[in-house]
């Protein structure tokens, strides 16, 4: 972007400066001892276009809405439309979800996002021993279709997006929603949303797995080819980085990872025989924000550059939506203390105005007693204001892309950029995704950075406020949001009627053919759909399928 | 004469996932000179007693994130004296409310780390309070 004889003099200035101006304060005060991003990138004390000399703009940067998309997917980006306030929420009943969701509606929300309990997404029936103490803790309890039309009550589909945080009963939970979809009158073609659906992280990170990573990576498969055909505007998959961050990934291992996961679904598509300008544009993601608003920023746009050479090189993709990172975002749950909880307000506003300036796409924001419990309807609202402060008020949403040409920011992406392409390269080397994950090895990579980070807030070297600095005395906090074990007897019974009601012989030959069609190479989606409408739970569709295809258990990798 | 090494089983009951806190202590726990059993997810009061008593553990650590350790730790401390094992310190930790942190106690959880707890503390409690055999 500068001449060489523009450069040579910046260098030399810069020099000039470092040997005099800067050496004559150094000699007075020391610095501090941390002088990195909070991920650990080593941090000069002055950027200038000499850091940043091979930037070109044309073929790094170029514009908004074109290739290689680091300054956003969109041409105008917010100055037409703001993201998608997107609040995950889930807690109890699905009739006590569907009242917290026409709440949020009613505050100017402008997307649903399902939070399953524990059992769903491990596809468990409430009244499973497994389940005991988890029904309704961290989501809404649905076991079946008749949950499915509470949790929608009055919610018109065809309207609303809905997010779903389901990964390997994905295809269950998919198929309730588009039968309630369909009872409801709306057509498919204008059901859009987003189901998580990415398995491979489960393993990685986030431990709702069911099956073993081949029979159910063919289920997330599945579903993306069925949707391709059935429901065109859907969010086929949701390939997360956010749990690896929140397990401890460094910014640059967030966004390799999750590529690389990434690049093992476009692989299992490209062998299911589906074109990658069918698939690719459904694809979707979803990342983690930090409190460290410029190593964020430079994150997101390193990722979206990232993704769309490999659509094009890698995978030949032809359609520029192909090649377009499309993201989801939740400020970092991890971030927020337990100490001091109104400082997690702070958090959350500088982790939104990270991601507005990072170009999303839809945003969680966490609220700020979530180190506490569930969040409260006040803490939620607060959050969901958060967002609308910064979308409304900051000035951040006004330009595209405001942070570009920042010498720091620019030298943080290429740096961001070229850390998550070794990582692929070195993944490449090991067999692929699905290898390095069963050697461990990605596993291994984010426990160190875990590890390395809470030696550094243990000694003090990094200060976390309220933490290991600027710690007082405070009262506990109470008005705590509980779930009530009734819930989980309440369900089972519910669950044992709902079973005695159904019609048993359509119920047993739907499981039956979709035991046969699930020992074929036949997609299974019309199968699951029928089964869910003859009443069949979670827990007997995922049961078929422990059955057929085994369970996952994992290898356990300390580092 | 060499001390004996602490033996602690970490463990996580119930579907919660969310295990950064027990790897990461299990690591810790290790580094302090403890021999340390990780279970893994998903293990239940029943599964996580039977590895203590396998491993003629001294402790047992069980973190938990899911809003379950009402349920879950009392359970296991229940199981541990139903098989003699009343000597095992038990400690917990994860999100946990304040407010439920008499009750447990006074179940016989010996103490339980919230986020934000420097892994020294943890480990100072453990070497202070283990029981010897």
């Amino acid at each position: 972007m500068f001449s060489e004889k523009d450069l040579e003099k910046i260098k030399a200035g810069k020099k000039k400066w470092s040997e005099v101006t800067l050496a004559k304060t150094l000699s007075k005060a020391p610095e501090k001892k941390v002088k990195t991003t909070w991920s650990g990138i080593p941090v000069e004390t002055l950027y200038t276009p000499a850091e940043i000399a091979g930037l070109d703009y044309e073929s790094k940067l170029g514009y908004p809405g074109e290739y290689p998309y680091t300054r956003g997917v969109q041409p105008n980006m917010f100055r037409g439309r703001f993201w998608t306030m997107r609040q995950y929420a889930g807690f109890g009943s699905a009739k006590e979800t569907n009242a917290r969701y026409r709440y949020l509606l009613g505050q100017g929300q402008t997307g649903l996002s399902v939070a399953f309990h524990l059992p769903t997404q491990a596809g468990y029936d409430s009244d499973h021993p497994l389940s005991m103490g988890e029904v309704g803790k961290v989501g809404a309890a649905i076991d079946h279709i008749g949950d499915m039309r509470i949790l929608f009550d009055q919610i018109p589909l065809d309207k609303v997006t809905t997010s779903m945080t389901v990964n390997a009963a994905a295809t269950v939970l998919l198929a309730m929603y588009l039968s309630v979809a369909s009872e409801q009158g709306a057509s498919w073609d204008k059901v859009g949303g987003t189901i998580q659906n990415d398995v491979l992280k489960e393993i990685i990170c986030r431990g709702q797995y069911i099956y073993p990573p081949k029979p159910t990576m063919r289920l997330t498969v599945d579903l993306i080819e069925f949707c391709q055909k059935n429901v065109p505007t859907w969010n086929t998959i949701s390939i997360s980085g956010y749990h690896i961050r929140e397990s401890g990934s460094t910014a640059a291992q967030e966004i390799a990872f999750t590529i690389a996961d990434g690049i093992a679904y476009a692989e299992a598509c490209a062998a299911r025989g589906i074109p990658v300008d069918s698939f690719a544009p459904r694809l979707s993601f979803f990342f983690n924000a930090f409190t460290d608003v410029l190593e964020e920023v430079a994150k997101f746009r390193a990722a979206r550059r990232v993704w769309a050479k490999i659509m094009k090189d890698r995978f030949k993709a032809k359609d520029p939506r192909s090649m377009m990172l499309r993201y989801h975002v939740q400020t970092g749950g991890v971030t927020l203390t337990a100490q001091q909880p109104l400082n997690n307000i702070v958090r959350v506003a500088l982790q939104t105005l990270a991601t507005v300036l990072g170009g999303n796409q839809s945003l969680h924001t966490n609220s700020y007693d979530e180190a506490l419990c569930l969040p409260t309807q006040g803490a939620v609202t607060v959050a969901l204001r958060t967002q609308q402060i910064v979308a409304e008020e900051s000035g951040a949403c006004v330009t595209v892309d405001p942070l570009a040409g920042s010498y720091y920011v620019e030298y943080l992406t290429d740096k961001i950029e070229a850390e998550v392409e070794d990582y692929i390269k070195k993944i490449d080397a090991m067999g692929g995704t699905l290898t390095a994950i069963e050697q461990g090895y990605i596993q291994k990579e984010i426990q160190n950075s875990a590890y390395l980070f809470q030696k550094s807030i243990d000694s003090g070297e990094r200060a976390y406020v309220g933490v290991n600095k600027y710690i007082m005395e405070e009262p506990p906090v109470t008005d705590l949001l509980r779930v009530d074990m009734k819930v989980g007897e309440e369900k089972a019974a519910e669950l044992k009627q709902w079973r005695a009601k159904r019609d048993k012989a359509a119920w047993q030959k739907a499981l039956d053919k979709l035991r046969e069609v699930s020992k074929t190479d036949a997609n299974v989606m019309p199968t699951v759909i029928e089964a869910v409408k003859a009443g069949a739970t979670v827990g007997e569709v995922c049961d078929v399928w422990r059955e057929i295809f085994g369970q996952y258990r994992p290898k356990e990798f300390i580092s | 004469m060499a001390e004996k090494k602490i033996k602690i089983i970490v463990a996580k009951p119930g579907l919660d996932g969310h295990d950064r806190g027990a790897k990461l202590l299990s690591r810790i726990f290790a580094e302090a000179g403890m021999e340390v059993v990780y279970t893994g997810l998903r293990q239940t009061p029943e599964m996580i007693v039977e590895a203590a008593l396998q491993e003629d553990a001294d402790v047992v650590g069980l973190s938990s994130l899911s809003g379950v350790h009402n349920y879950f730790f009392p359970k296991v401390v229940e199981l541990l004296k139903a098989k003699k094992l009343g000597n095992v310190l038990v400690v917990g930790g994860g999100i946990i409310p304040l407010e439920d942190i008499p009750t447990l106690k006074k179940l016989g959880i010996a103490e339980i780390f919230g986020p934000g707890t420097s892994t020294d503390t943890i480990v100072g409690f453990i070497k202070a309070n283990v029981k010897s055999k």
